[in-house]
């Protein structure tokens, strides 16, 4: 069932007859798009994933400086705090990927009309669950 | 009747004055990533161990160490192009601004030369 959410200037005036009317919908008081989810989702993944990059640098650098160091990443990266970490950039990671070629998608000009942008956002959110799936499935 | 002038009509880089060249940088360095990523991701999941001696093994294959090479440039140009712009939505101080998109990108260089430098490191040893 769809939420209603009173806007305050409406609970004021609710007295008033006219309560029913549609309402337009408040600043703070909105049902999200599913295709504002995906776009703020975009930004937090590319973020997280510009972190992601500095442990990948330091996964490099410490191989490469020899056995000691490399033992003090791979242990890092083996606890529960880091396994979850691991986790989470591969999904940030399927989900910037699959969302990046939609935006490449409606670079083309091909894309924008309300239907096809909710449905490629469903699209988009299961290729990105998939291909993480897919990806630890054939890690371990 | 337009209101810009003759000069800027020619050079056409409107009013962030590097034109579009950010934008082309992103979609060119995406669809690099879309290609070197999904590689790295494969890579990643194939890697038959991630002890000390097999990584270095692997990375200095030479096809591995040159796609690696690609991976982190491309990568770190296209991480550089995207935290700009969320520094520019979200910092406003005008003198703040500028020093937080020099560290990001020193960073962001200091980070591909290493990366670059420990690719090499290992595929010339190996």
């Amino acid at each position: 069932m769809r939420r209603r959410y009173w806007p305050l200037t409406t609970i004021r005036s609710k007295r008033m007859s006219n309560h029913d009317r549609p309402l337009s919908p408040h600043i703070s008081i909105y049902r999200w798009p599913i295709t504002m989810v995906l776009s703020i989702l975009h930004r937090v993944s590319g973020a997280a994933l510009s972190v992601g990059f500095v442990v990948l640098v330091v996964w490099l650098f410490d191989a490469a400086s020899g056995p000691e160091t490399y033992a003090i990443f791979l242990s890092a990266m083996d606890t529960v705090i880091g396994k979850l970490a691991l986790v989470g950039w591969t999904f940030a990671f399927f989900y910037h990927l699959s969302n990046g070629v939609r935006h490449l998608v409606w670079d083309s000009g091909r894309g924008f009309e309300k239907q096809q942008a909710n449905r490629s956002s469903w699209l988009v959110l299961i290729s990105a669950v998939a291909l993480t799936a897919v990806f630890w499935w054939g890690a371990s | 009747m337009s209101l810009r002038s003759p000069l800027g009509r020619v050079l056409g880089l409107g009013t962030a004055k590097d034109g579009t060249s950010h934008w082309w940088g992103q979609r060119i360095s995406a669809i690099g990533l879309l290609f070197l990523g999904l590689w790295f991701a494969w890579w990643l999941a194939t890697m038959p161990g991630f002890s000390h001696g097999d990584v270095v093994a692997v990375i200095g294959r030479p096809v591995n160490s040159v796609l690696l090479l690609l991976l982190s440039v491309t990568l770190g140009y296209h991480s550089y192009l995207g935290v700009q712009v969320v520094i520019e939505d979200y910092v406003h101080a005008p003198g703040l601004k500028v020093v937080t998109l020099l560290l990001s990108r020193f960073a962001h260089i200091l980070l591909a030369a290493a990366a670059v430098f420990a690719i090499l490191k290992i595929g010339l040893n190996a």
